[in-house]
C-alpha cells in the first residue's frame, strides 16, 4: 500500500507480538467448509437419486442471538405408517468447517416426523435439510440464517 | 456428575404419540478450536444418541460437531406399550451414559 | 444578539446534564431477560430444555453428599432447600461478620465447605460450587432482589459504584457508559443489557457453559481491554454488591439462559 514491505511485515509483526504480550487470543479462522463439500456430503447420502424442494420443512431464527447455540426444528408431513413413513432427516451447512450436522433415524413407530435440537453455525450461511422417505424418495428445505461474532471476545 | 435430563409422561394411552425431550451434559469439543498457545483441540464429542423402548429401537441421532454443546433433542414415539424406554448417549474418548425412563400405558 | 457567554455556559450544561445521565429510573430498570430474542427466552423459560438445569440436578445431589472430615451433607444442616434456601441468593453478596465485609453466594457457600464439612475449598468457577450455587440460586427464583444495605455495606457498595462508574481499560469505558447510558443499543450483532444480575449464575451461550457473575465481570473487563481481577477478591465482590443494590427489588430468574 506504498510502504515497504519490511516496514509493513514489522508493524504486522509487532502488532501480533503486542496482542500476544498483552494475553490477547487469537483465534485462527478453521477451514470453512465450502457449498461444494456440503453437495458433495449430500451425494454421499442419496447417491444418484433426484432431491426434490418440498415435504420437509425446516426451521431456524433468521437472525442468531449466538453462533453457538441456535435453535432447529425440522418436521415432515407425513402418515408415519409402516406403509408411508419417514426413514430418516439429514442437516446440511455449507460454510461450517464440515458439511454434516446431524442424521435423525425415524420410521413409523415415531408417530410424527419432527425433531428438535440445536445446532453449531460458524457464520451466516443457509442450513439444508434432506429427508429420505420410505419410497426411497429424496426431499429438502433451506433456511438461511445471520450469525454474528459477540461483541466482546473474551479469553475463556 | 448428573449427566443427563429426560423429559417424558410417565403414562399414556395406547397409540398417544408422546414427545421425549432429552438434554446430555457434554462439551462437545469440535475439534477445529485452538487453545490459548495456539494448539488444536481434539474433537470430543457425543457421536450417537438411541433411543429403545422394551428393547426396540425407535429413534436414533447420528450427531457432529456442529451440535451444539450440552445436545439437546426433541423426538416423539408411540406408546405402545408399558415399560421402560432406555436412552443411550456414546462417544469419543469411551463416553457412554444410559438413563430409562418407565411408562405405563393404558 | 445572544450574549457572548451564551454559547459556553449552553456547554457547561450539557457537559453537568452528562455527568448526572447516569442512573436507569427505577421505573425503567428491564432484566437482560426482556433483551433476548423470542427462542432464548423459550431455552430459560422451559426447564426441561434449559441447560443450566444439568447443573442444578448435579447441585441437589452435591446437597445431599456428604462431605469432608465432619462427614456432613448440606442437607444434614440445612434440611430441605427448597424451604431453607428460599430467597438466600437473593440476599447476597450479605454482611460476613468473621470477615468483616460482604461475602457473595460462591464465597458462603465455599466457607460452609471448609469450615462446617471440614472439606477442601471448591476452586472459583468450578463445575461442584457452580452446581451448589445454581441449585441454591433457583431457590430465590421469583422473588425479589433484597440486598439489604446496612450502614456497615455502605462503603462497600460505593466502592463497587466507584468501579461501576471509573473509565478503565485501553478503551477507556466504564461500565456505566454502556450500562447506563447505552442500553437497549448494539454493540456489534448485540444488544447492550442493562447490567442486572438477576439470573446468576446463568448458562451464557457464548461460554456454551454456566458461569457465575464474576466470570462475566471478568468477561467484561478484558472486552474493555482492562486487566479482569482475580476472582474472589473485593473489587468484584464490591462491583457484585453494587449491582445487585442497583438491582434491588428486580425479581430473580435464576439459573437464567444469556446469549
Amino acid at each position: 500500500m506504498g510502504m515497504p514491505p519490511s516496514r509493513r511485515e514489522f508493524l504486522v509483526a509487532a502488532g501480533a507480538a503486542a496482542a500476544v504480550a498483552s494475553g490477547l487470543v487469537i483465534s485462527v479462522r478453521p477451514a470453512r467448509a465450502t457449498p461444494v463439500a456440503m453437495r458433495d456430503a449430500i451425494g454421499k447420502v442419496v447417491g444418484a437419486a433426484k432431491v426434490t424442494p418440498g415435504r420437509v420443512k425446516l426451521e431456524l431464527p433468521p437472525l442468531s442471538e449466538n453462533g453457538n447455540t441456535v435453535p432447529l426444528t425440522v418436521s415432515v408431513e407425513s402418515p408415519m405408517t409402516p406403509a408411508e413413513h419417514v426413514k430418516a432427516i439429514h442437516l446440511f451447512t455449507e460454510l461450517n468447517p464440515q458439511p454434516e450436522v446431524a442424521t435423525f433415524r425415524l420410521g413409523p413407530r415415531a408417530g410424527r416426523a419432527r425433531v428438535v435440537t440445536r445446532i453449531r453455525l460458524a457464520t451466516t450461511q443457509t442450513v439444508t435439510a434432506i429427508t429420505e422417505l420410505s419410497d426411497g424418495s429424496f426431499w429438502s428445505d433451506t433456511a438461511a440464517v445471520v450469525v454474528t461474532l459477540a461483541a466482546c471476545l473474551e479469553d475463556v | 456428575m448428573a449427566g443427563a435430563l429426560i423429559n417424558a409422561p410417565e403414562r399414556a394411552k395406547r397409540g398417544e404419540i408422546i414427545e421425549i425431550k432429552t438434554l446430555i451434559s457434554h462439551p462437545m469439543e469440535t475439534g477445529y478450536r485452538r487453545n490459548q498457545s495456539g494448539v488444536r483441540v481434539e474433537r470430543d464429542i457425543v457421536r450417537l444418541f438411541v433411543c429403545s423402548y422394551n428393547g426396540t429401537e425407535v429413534f436414533r441421532a447420528e450427531l457432529h460437531p456442529a451440535i451444539a454443546a450440552n445436545p439437546f433433542i426433541v423426538f416423539s414415539t408411540i406408546a405402545t406399550e408399558s415399560g421402560a424406554l432406555a436412552f443411550q448417549w456414546t462417544g469419543d474418548n469411551g463416553f457412554s451414559v444410559t438413563e430409562s425412563h418407565a411408562i405405563t400405558v393404558d | 444578539m445572544a450574549p457572548r457567554w451564551g454559547l459556553g455556559a449552553v456547554m457547561v450544561l450539557i457537559v453537568a446534564a452528562a455527568a448526572v445521565a447516569g442512573e436507569i429510573p427505577r421505573a425503567e430498570r428491564r432484566s437482560g431477560y426482556e433483551f433476548m430474542s423470542r427462542d432464548t427466552r423459550a431455552m430459560q423459560d422451559d426447564d426441561t430444555a434449559n441447560p443450566a438445569m444439568l447443573w442444578v440436578l448435579e447441585g441437589e445431589a452435591l446437597w445431599k453428599a456428604k462431605a469432608g472430615a465432619a462427614g456432613r451433607a448440606c442437607a444434614d444442616c440445612h434440611g430441605d432447600a427448597r424451604t431453607t434456601m428460599k430467597g438466600v441468593a437473593a440476599r447476597h453478596p450479605a454482611f460476613d461478620p468473621a470477615r468483616g465485609r460482604p461475602i457473595n453466594l460462591e464465597q458462603r457457600i465455599m466457607a460452609c465447605r471448609v469450615d462446617r464439612q471440614e472439606a477442601p475449598p471448591l476452586a472459583y468457577e468450578s463445575r461442584e460450587l457452580l452446581a451448589l450455587a445454581a441449585f441454591v440460586a433457583l431457590q430465590s427464583r421469583g422473588l425479589p432482589i433484597d440486598v439489604t444495605v446496612e450502614a456497615r455495606m455502605q462503603p462497600f457498595v460505593d466502592a463497587g459504584g466507584a468501579t461501576f462508574h471509573r473509565r478503565q481499560g485501553q478503551l477507556n469505558l466504564s461500565c456505566s457508559q454502556c450500562h447506563d447510558d447505552h442500553w437497549g443499543r448494539k454493540l456489534a450483532g448485540n444488544v447492550v443489557p442493562q447490567a442486572h444480575p438477576t439470573g446468576y449464575p446463568l448458562y451464557r451461550l457464548e461460554w456454551q457453559g454456566l458461569g457465575s457473575l464474576q466470570r462475566r465481570l471478568r468477561g467484561c473487563l478484558t472486552g474493555i481491554r482492562a486487566a479482569p481481577y482475580e476472582y474472589g477478591v473485593p473489587e468484584l465482590v464490591d462491583l457484585e454488591l453494587y449491582l445487585m443494590s442497583r438491582a434491588a427489588g428486580m425479581k430473580m430468574d435464576a439459573p437464567a439462559v444469556r446469549p
